[in-house]
């Protein structure tokens, strides 16, 4: 980040992704097609934790709960008031939303060890709360979402959510967003500061910047992009789980994260896609598959502790934003 | 001669850590256009009431004017958009980021068009080429040497456009060389801007404060220009022993 890259390959090598995961569409076989527009959903939700993780620096153990605002905000408003499918959608972004701003102003207050385990916390309350109000939720049964509900209808414009195409281009189209949302953010000056953030926080303060606030504005964003992404995924999927608001769903995009590379606008999706197919084929082979991920998390740690592509950017390609 | 407003003021200003008074009651009174030295020995509090002045930390008694205003329990970074800037006694720049970001961070916050990347650009230009620093926009912070991190520190700084600009011991660990060149970059930026330092270097005070400001024990012992100071016995007993014979060196 000197402010002296050329902005036109970094535009287009993003733009070159989406022409990829575009063309895939028509080469992929259905399951592997049908995982894909899986992994584009939860590359979103791992980019919504990257704009908090990576660039802020604050390490939220409880994004769960943001996911899971984003799909019961749209479950629910499907299951109990019938709503159409981008009245839904709206609903799961401004619960993500809201929730974000009220846990950000106040496990902002701590940082470090303590905000991970506030965070985590209330995600465990979050968690709780859905079980606990199971006349509304499902409780651990959950929700499924019948395919006449998922059809989308924007005008003259019919999309069915539970078609694989449409599925397929509806993950797409989110993920195209978030990514080039996340792009022009952390290009832009407000990305600079929260970088800033992140490298020395009592610095920035004495520049003159707010970081109270500015960590506030990036909680929220980040949450609604996993709200997003969780609404998204109940759209798509058909189901609102509890298990999505449980603890594993909180550690997962850190980890995908990680793997992919913080801070790094494609980590995400490198980071879910690896691990996504790391999993599937390990499990494919031996139930102890979760040794195998294991193995692969302390193998990236020690020998790449900076990710697929923050490794990349360190050794060969400067210019990766 | 016509009163002028202090640019700074401080009455009975107080920060005790527990038993500790670190800075005891002190009241100060800084004009426009100074160049003011605070010195004292180890531990007189110095750094404790810069602290207060810019807001790092909070006082547990008295009030901080500044340009007639009440910044008593203004915010940290409120206090910097009024025009406080500090630049830090252990370098805080950022070291992962390149030398041209460390800037672009406070000028971009001065901006107030908001918009304009040649603004920005020239205005994070500026600062580096009054400290020096312009040829190495690109190099990451971290990878500068030790002397050219303090001026960037420097420049960060000026880079806010500050009223007042607080330097805590800016020239430790310079070459004296690069001190020739800081005082130089000092003098040009009292022409615009309040300078309050804190130093250790003793020479280079008494060449560059119009008044300086004792402080032992968390206490202001005495208060007037560099010959003044000289001349102090209590000073002298207090902290200075050997000045004399070294600014005379």
């Amino acid at each position: 980040m000197t402010g002296e890259v050329s902005p036109l390959r970094v535009y287009l090598l993003h733009a070159a992704i989406i022409l990829a995961l575009f063309a895939l569409n028509f080469m992929l076989p259905p399951y592997h097609h049908g995982l894909m527009a899986r992994i584009m959903v939860l590359a979103v939700f791992a980019m919504g934790y990257n704009m908090l993780f990576g660039y802020a620096g604050l390490l939220s153990l409880g994004h769960a709960m943001f996911f899971a605002a984003g799909m019961y905000g749209t479950g629910l408003a499907i299951t109990h008031f019938g709503t159409g499918v981008p009245a839904a959608f709206a609903c799961g972004i401004v619960a993500g939303a809201v929730l974000a701003f009220a846990i950000g102003l106040l496990a902002l207050r701590t940082s470090g060890v303590a905000f991970m385990i506030v965070t985590m916390m209330f995600s465990q309350v979050f968690y709780l709360a859905i079980l606990y109000f199971a006349a509304w939720t499902g409780g651990d049964q959950g929700m499924v979402l019948q395919q006449a509900a998922r059809v989308a209808t924007l005008g003259p414009l019919v999309l069915d959510l539970s078609h694989p195409v449409g599925r397929y281009m509806a993950a797409l189209a989110l993920f195209a967003i978030a990514l080039f949302a996340t792009l022009i953010t952390v290009r832009s000056r407000w990305g600079r500061v929260l970088v800033a953030i992140r490298e020395n926080e009592e610095r920035t303060r004495m520049l003159g910047y707010d970081t109270f606030a500015n960590k506030l504005a990036v909680t929220v964003l980040s949450g609604t992009i996993a709200a997003a992404a969780g609404s998204a995924f109940a759209l798509l999927f058909g189901y609102v789980g509890a298990n999505f608001a449980a603890v594993q769903y909180s550690i997962l995009p850190l980890l995908w994260v990680l793997l992919g590379g913080a801070a790094t606008t494609l980590g995400p999706l490198v980071g879910t896609v690896v691990m996504y197919y790391v999993t599937d084929t390990a499990s494919s082979y031996t139930s102890a598959w979760l040794l195998i991920v294991g193995v692969v998390l302390i193998a990236l740690v020690l020998f790449f502790p900076k990710g697929i592509l923050g490794t990349l950017r360190e050794r060969w390609a400067g210019w990766l934003p | 001669m016509v009163a002028m407003t202090p640019l700074l003021e401080t009455r009975g200003l107080k920060r005790h850590f527990g038993g500790l008074k670190a800075v005891d009651g002190v009241d100060f009174t800084l004009m426009p256009g100074e160049i003011r030295a605070v010195i004292g020995p180890n531990g007189a509090g110095k750094t404790t009431f810069v602290s207060l002045v810019c807001g790092r930390i909070t006082p547990s008694a008295g009030t901080i004017v500044f340009q007639g205003r009440d910044i008593t329990n203004l915010p940290a970074h409120r206090r910097v958009r009024q025009g406080i800037a500090y630049a830090f006694q252990i370098t805080s720049v950022f070291p992962n980021l390149s030398v041209y970001d460390n800037v672009a961070l406070p000028v971009q916050r001065t901006l107030t068009d908001g918009r304009s990347q040649k603004a920005l650009r020239e205005g994070a230009m500026e600062a580096l080429q009054r400290t020096g620093l312009a040829d190495r926009a690109g190099v990451p912070a971290g990878q500068l040497a030790y002397g050219h991190q303090r001026l960037l520190e420097v420049a960060m700084g000026l880079a806010l456009r500050p009223r007042l600009l607080i330097l805590d011991e800016p020239t430790q660990g310079l070459s004296d060389g690069e001190i020739e060149d800081f005082v130089r970059l000092v003098q040009e930026v009292a022409s615009e801007a309040t300078v309050l330092l804190i130093e250790h270097n003793m020479p280079l005070v008494m060449r560059l404060a119009h008044c300086i400001t004792v402080l032992d024990a968390g206490r202001i012992l005495a208060e007037g220009t560099p010959d003044e100071i000289r001349e102090n016995v209590a000073v002298q007993q207090a902290y200075l022993g050997t000045i004399t014979g070294e600014a005379a060196a």
